[in-house]
């Protein structure tokens, strides 16, 4: 079935893409597992060892390829385990946000959030409320492209 | 194209009872590279990992995918599994389909396709993994203990013991710390001070301790197995190698500044030790108080000093070593109850916290050892103790137990009535715990033995009224108001972390819970270890806990040191940056970002046309190199790379993951 057919359809979920750095947040992801929370199975994680790992291109990507979100988490600011990679990432990503919105993209579409490796809870709440808000939001159509899907769609 | 295998994992149910297994094994034969798909009950168990062995060999498959827990869990045991066979360790990835999926996702329509996507992005990644070899770095044989007190002395003694030299770095002029406070201690009553001293000057003559007290880690560099910290020793006007102790000069000093260790009921001089024990017993002048620094004349201690030891000229200095591992044993404060306008702490001499208290029982304290008010010198007839003030306390965002409360309270009580046997004393409770060997036992003898009244209930208000201090609150059991007229109210102040451990943990690189106690790396399986590769931590800093607990977890962080010490060589990161020097700019945005100054220009000679050209490049220090990333997002060209979560390979997921839509 076409994407395009997909997404107008009654049950049309969102893709979200989550990148978690090793430390914290994919630890607190982890543990909101371990702790047997739950959270839509929308979202998606790859790990990446640092949010300072974040290059703005993995997210363009991923927006590309027909996420529907992108959600970057880190250690709490202080906390980064390589002291400064989530300064960086504030900082660049941040600039990033507003470039996307520049370009006429939601901007809600991407964001990030810190969480440690002890807030469980939180890591669960942030991938809820972002599904949801994503949901309201309905399916990326600016970034997606479209072409990649019929290379690619046999596999 | 490569040869992947993929092995998922049922883990029982854990992943079984919600991800369809053989849907996912099917899925995962479709992946590209796929040559191999299987499924375990239990893949981490040996006969799981046996099955993996087997079939890289019999299928010679050159990357893996294990489908399985986290790979914070047991990612190093499928790598080892996969090196059993030959294979390079890192040509494996792990995908995380239980806590990541089956164990936050209820229903098996959903989880299923979540798992194979899951799936699909490591198999994509794992065929651009490439083999990667670790490092093996030097361990310099010494420890560094931060924290003096019982925490600190302890594990610098076991590290001793086991051959290795310790520093331990105090920032009081005396090493003790909150034990040498301590009169006595429960549940055995043993004088706090007999038991603390033998091992301060133990651990003072110990051939490999050195203690730099009056000091303070002012950085800290490297990575584990190398530590470069500057320690810097304040000056404390005394040269320690001619200084005899003899104290003349504390005794002749005319000034008096406000006695820290005695938490401020008594004074001590300008030049002092701050207590009778202390070690090492040489002085230090306080600055702020001293008449020759403040006002350039007095220099009594000079004239009278009989080997001449006092030095106004001294400087700061700083001490620059490299350490092996460090070991945070910084301890606790006393939470200032004056936040509680109620019990009126501070603005009457009969309201204590248990700390002042218990100085109020020591021979050396301000009271001389004998228990009387500090209002009018009469001994104390009615002592009121109220538990758990700023512990347990939701509203104040302090919920947490402070865990010696409960026992030090007993323990006072008891020791008052020794004191004064015609005293009587309450106890205001929430609830009374006492977990901890002997501990309920010598709680029920201060209730049956020692007659002290124990309330279930809460203070609501206290003041002065003609001699005494009235008491007013609500006994919750029955319901009814409870006033007192007390002598004496001791308030047990929460247990907190020190005012400056957010400092600590910055400049150490370790991180904290919401109130400032460091982190353990896993709550009940790495109690002693950090996040950050050789620091591990140890008593009160890391959470409220009473002396025997303190005790056993200096001794498990020195074991952990010891251990760390014990390596020739350690392994260092595998995943390190990289950069391409052909296509290199030189502009070494990446120097400037780098963490750990791992990246240094370097000149490279290339061929250009007939001749050659010089130029610089950046160079990335593989030891150095911890694997953050951040070089390779600021690199304009594209020019480092991440091995192991290299552009590609991120890229790999994405694209994976995304194939859904
Ligand atoms: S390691 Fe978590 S943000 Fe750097």
């Amino acid at each position: 079935m076409s994407a395009a057919l997909n997404e107008t359809a009654a049950g049309w979920e969102p893709l979200i893409v989550s990148f978690c750095c090793n430390w914290c947040s994919y630890a607190g992801g982890d543990l909101a597992g371990t702790s047997r929370m739950s959270y839509p199975a929308n979202v998606k994680v790859i790990r990446v060892p640092c949010s300072g790992r974040m290059n703005p291109l993995f997210v363009l990507r991923a927006f590309q390829r027909g996420a529907d979100g992108v959600l970057v988490a880190g250690c709490h600011p202080g906390d980064c385990h390589y002291t400064s990679g989530n300064y960086q990432s504030r900082r660049r990503l941040s600039a990033f946000k507003r470039l996307v919105e520049f370009a006429g993209f939601e901007p809600e579409r991407f964001e990030v959030r810190w969480i440690s490796s002890s807030e469980g809870d939180k890591f669960a709440e942030e991938m809820t409320s972002m599904t949801e808000k994503i949901k309201a939001l309905g399916p990326n159509r600016k970034m997606r492209d479209a072409r990649w899907q019929s290379v690619t769609s046999k596999v | 194209m490569p040869r992947t295998g993929v092995f998922i994992c049922h883990c029982g149910s854990n992943i079984a009872g919600t991800v369809d297994i053989d849907k996912t094994v099917e899925a995962s034969r479709n992946f590209p590279g796929v040559v191999h798909a299987d499924e375990y009950r239990y893949l981490c168990s040996e006969m799981g990992q046996d099955i993996i062995t087997k079939a890289i060999k019999e299928n010679d498959l050159d990357r893996v995918v294990v489908g399985t827990c986290s790979p914070r869990m047991h990612e190093n045991t499928f790598r080892k599994a996969a090196a059993e066979a030959g294979l390079n360790p890192y040509l494996l990835e792990v995908a995380n389909i239980r806590e990541h999926c089956s164990w936050v996702h209820k229903d098996m329509e959903e989880a299923t396709p979540k798992a194979i996507a899951l799936l699909r992005a490591a198999a994509a990644k794992a065929a651009l993994n490439e083999a990667l070899e670790a490092p093996r770095l030097d361990v310099e044989k010494r420890a560094l203990v931060i924290g003096g007190g019982i925490a600190g002395i302890q594990a610098a003694l076991d590290i001793a013991e086991a051959g290795y030299v310790v520093d331990i770095v105090e920032k009081d002029p005396s090493i003790g710390g909150r034990m040498a406070q301590l009169e006595k201690t429960f549940p055995t009553l043993d004088c706090s001070a007999c038991i603390l001293t033998p091992k301060m000057v133990e651990a003072a003559q110990h051939p490999n301790i050195n203690l730099l007290t009056y000091s303070e880690v002012d950085e800290v560099k490297g990575f584990v197995g190398q530590f470069d910290v500057k320690i810097k020793q304040k000056a404390r006007y005394v040269d320690p190698v001619k200084c005899t102790g003899c104290g003349i000069c504390w005794e002749k000093c005319p000034s008096k500044a406000s006695s820290e260790f005695e938490m401020g009921l008594a004074k001590r001089k300008s030049i002092y030790v701050p207590f009778a024990q202390a070690v090492p017993m040489v002085p230090v002048i306080d600055r702020d108080s001293c008449l020759y620094f403040r006002k350039g004349r007095c220099q009594i201690c000079e004239q009278e000093c009989p080997p001449q030891a006092i030095d106004y000229e001294q400087q700061d200095e700083i001490i620059e070593r490299r350490y092996g591992a460090i070991v945070v044993a910084t301890g606790f404060d006393q939470l200032d109850p004056t936040i509680y306008g109620e019990y009126g702490y501070g603005q009457h001499p009969d309201i204590l916290t248990g700390l002042e208290f218990e100085r109020i029982f020591n021979a050396s304290g301000p009271t001389g050892g004998k228990v009387v008010k500090l209002s009018d010198g009469k001994p104390p007839k009615k002592v009121v103790f109220i538990q758990c003030i700023g512990s347990r306390d939701k509203a104040r965002g302090m919920n947490y137990c402070s865990k010696i409360c409960c026992m030090y309270t007993a323990k006072q009580a008891i020791l008052l009535k020794e004191k004064v046997p015609d005293a009587k004393s309450y106890v205001f409770y929430i609830d009374v715990r006492t977990g901890g060997k002997g501990y309920e036992e010598f709680q029920r003898r201060a209730a049956e033995e020692y007659d002290v009244a124990y309330m279930r209930g809460q203070v609501g208000k206290i003041f002065p009224e003609d001699d005494h201090l009235v008491v007013r609150g609500i006994d919750s059991l029955t319901n009814r108001n409870i006033e007192i007229k007390a002598d004496m109210v001791v308030l047990a102040a929460a247990t907190v972390a020190r005012a400056d451990a957010p400092e600590v943990g910055r400049l150490v690189g370790i991180n904290s819970d919401s109130y400032h106690f460091f982190n353990e790396a896993h709550p009940k399986l790495k109690p002693v270890e950090t996040h950050t590769a050789g620091i591990f931590i140890a008593g009160a800093c890391q959470a409220p806990k009473d002396i025997p607990e303190t005790v056993s977890q200096a001794s498990a962080a020195a074991v952990k040191a010891i251990g760390l010490l014990s390596k020739e060589k350690l392994q260092g990161e595998a995943c390190t940056a990289e950069v391409i020097q052909s296509e290199c700019s030189g502009c070494l945005n990446c120097e400037a970002i780098c963490p750990y100054t791992a990246i240094t220009p370097v000149e490279i000679e290339e061929r250009y046309k007939d001749g050659v050209l010089k130029r610089t490049v950046a160079e990335v220090n593989p030891a150095l190199c911890q694997g953050c990333g951040s070089c390779a997002v600021t690199c304009r060209s594209g020019s480092i790379n991440l091995k192991g979560f290299s552009n590609d390979q991120i890229m790999a997921e994405v694209d994976a993951i995304c194939l859904q839509r």
